[in-house]
């Protein structure tokens, strides 16, 4: 299939969704037509609410529509969705209310608008919240899968997409399990011990895979896992790889500080284990420019993971 | 049919009763927040003996009315009408903020059983309330959502996203009450920061919006019945002029009873005072 966006592969999902469940209602701060709800307020324009540029209203609202039996879907931009972190604290984790915090434009990812747009923390604020969820597919058969799970599944979730289109990683009949981390790619010989693994999460995936790919014809082995799931995090997965690999690499389009570069050092570090990790992602906040000038400046893409996993070796 | 109509015929002596109580749980507790609750209790009050459809026995009741203490500091007060009424036994008052209570500092809907929402960060409720009222006509259901606000509250933005959103949601099956003792931690409303003309702002934000003594059982019940009538799509308010502290004489309209617990001579004093019905 061709590439598409994660937020593009959200919207049709819900729109399927909301024609066999009458709880899904959908709530937009004014960028519905970003974050592609604008086909589900076509359809069911009595189940939208579009709330205007507010943010902590939209949370509050979804909190009395979930414990009024309904199962909302609100949706912003990351940064601007996740920057009400304390009505989100409250109103959706505290309060455990079953809604389902959609932030679109993860990253530098969304390039020119720049940093003010660019959902670079959000991760690092839901992971320190009691009862959250927080999802991020890599591409359209895991976006579907994890949407309708996260409809299905009772409490607070939070999944993070992308505005950029990311290719299939995942075959056609590839089953999504929540929780755990898929491995994408494995060299053809399996090594006695991995020089490295490069755990991504979003955006990045492709490139990792580039990586792994490029490593393979230099004579390396890397394997590539996909953390769908940033909370719960699978910190067995992370483990396992900590022993059969000389490193981990994490990749992220995010703050590497508290984002999934942490949840995998604190996964290593919670098991006792002496497998370095290096952490790729963003130190800083972004700028303006293309996507992939971004991508290549902020070290994202493939050849900079493949010094990220051969350097020093 | 559990109503509210079994109410008994005089509110004004139950009034007094959680007045006491909710002097005794704070001072029990060593710390909490009696100005607020002996403001807001004379509403609450009428609220859950006049209007609000509920069933202690059956808190999760699908067709009930809602109240959101949207100012959970004052929540001793809605402890003690919860008791009153029967959501728990009066003795349980007495565990107010102790470790493994369900009578949390601030209201924990997942640990006491009729508290809606759990609140205490100022300024969600009203939004909260909103997506309830919204549920409610969407199923095409008659009950109620009904949000108690301080009036330092609505100095958070986040209110006046929620007024300004409710009168395009036509929710008319939604009171907001403003309790306006006008006292806040730091002093005076008015001098902290002033939130007058605030029925004007209501107005011009689309709300029915009434002002009434907080404290005069029968004007609040004439308010609310006026509220519960509402057809026409325009949110109600109804601006609840209080005194913080109400029925004790050195705690009215003094800031420094607004989060401190009376010592025991204090709350006798207190007591005395409110069952002398002074």
């Amino acid at each position: 299939m061709a590439a598409k966006a994660t937020r593009e592969s959200f919207g049709e999902t819900i729109l399927e969704v909301a024609e066999k469940d009458p709880r899904l209602v959908v709530l937009d701060a004014d960028l519905s037509k970003s974050t592609m709800t604008q086909a589900f307020m076509k359809k069911h324009p009595s189940r939208h609410f579009e709330v205007g540029i507010a943010e902590q209203n939209m949370v509050g609202m979804a909190a009395g529509l979930a414990l009024s039996g309904k199962v909302p879907v609100l949706t912003s931009f990351a940064c601007f969705l996740i920057g009400r972190v304390e009505s989100i604290r409250v109103s959706a984790a505290y309060n455990q209310t079953n809604m389902k915090l959609v932030g679109t434009h993860a990253g530098i990812g969304i390039g020119e608008d720049g940093t003010s747009q660019m959902g670079l923390e959000d991760v690092a604020a839901m992971r320190a919240l009691p009862h959250m969820t927080i999802l991020q597919p890599a591409d359209h058969v895991e976006t579907q899968q994890a949407v309708r799970w996260m409809i299905e599944h009772k409490g607070p979730v939070y999944i993070r997409l992308t505005r950029q289109k990311m290719p299939d990683v995942h075959a056609a009949d590839y089953r999504w399990k929540p929780g755990v981390i898929d491995v994408l790619w494995e060299p053809a010989k399996k090594p006695a011990k991995y020089q490295a693994t490069i755990i991504a999460s979003g955006g990045p995936v492709p490139h990792a895979i580039e990586a792994a790919k490029a490593a393979e014809a230099k004579g390396f082995a890397v394997r590539v896992a996909n953390a769908s799931s940033l909370l719960p995090f699978d910190h067995e997965a992370v483990a396992r790889f900590a022993k059969d690999s000389q490193r981990l690499v994490s990749v992220e389009d995010h703050n590497v500080h508290g984002g999934l570069g942490s949840a995998v050092c604190e996964a290593v570090a919670e098991h006792g284990l002496a497998c370095p990790v290096v952490r790729v992602g963003l130190r800083s906040f972004g700028e303006s420019a293309t996507p992939e000038q971004l991508y290549e400046k902020y070290g994202l893409t493939a050849p900079s993971l493949l010094e990220a996993c051969l350097k020093n070796l | 049919m559990p109503t509210a109509t079994s109410a008994p015929a005089d509110l004004k002596t139950l009034t007094t009763q959680m007045r006491r109580d909710i002097i005794r749980m704070i001072e029990a507790a060593g710390n909490g927040h009696p100005g607020g609750s002996l403001s807001v209790i004379d509403l609450l009050t009428v609220l859950y003996w006049k209007f609000l459809k509920h069933d202690p026995k059956r808190p999760d009741w699908e067709d009930r009315d809602r109240l959101i203490l949207s100012k959970g500091h004052a929540c001793p007060a809605l402890y003690a009408v919860m008791a009153y009424r029967g959501y728990f036994p009066k003795e349980q008052l007495m565990t107010l903020r102790k470790l493994g209570s369900p009578l949390q500092g601030h209201p924990d809907r997942l640990r006491l059983p009729g508290i809606e929402f759990s609140t205490g960060s100022l300024g969600q409720g009203l939004s909260v309330g909103l997506g309830m009222a919204c549920a409610a006509k969407l199923d095409k259901k008659d009950w109620k959502t009904v949000v108690v606000l301080g009036d330092g509250e609505v100095q958070e933005g986040q209110c006046w996203e929620a007024f300004m959103a409710a009168p395009k949601f036509k929710l008319d099956n939604l009171v907001a009450v403003v309790d306006y003792n006008g006292g806040q931690i730091d002093g005076p409303v008015k001098e902290v920061m002033d939130i007058e003309p605030l029925t004007d702002k209501l107005r011009a934000f689309n709300w029915e919006v009434q002002a009434v003594d907080g404290h005069d059982l029968a004007a609040l019940e004439k308010a609310f019945a006026k509220a519960w009538a509402a057809k026409d799509g325009r949110p109600q308010a109804i601006v609840a002029n209080t005194v913080k502290g109400k029925g004790v004489s050195f705690m009215e309209h003094n800031i420094a009873w607004h989060g401190n617990a009376p010592k025991k001579d204090d709350a006798d004093k207190a007591v005395k005072e409110i069952e002398n019905g002074r």
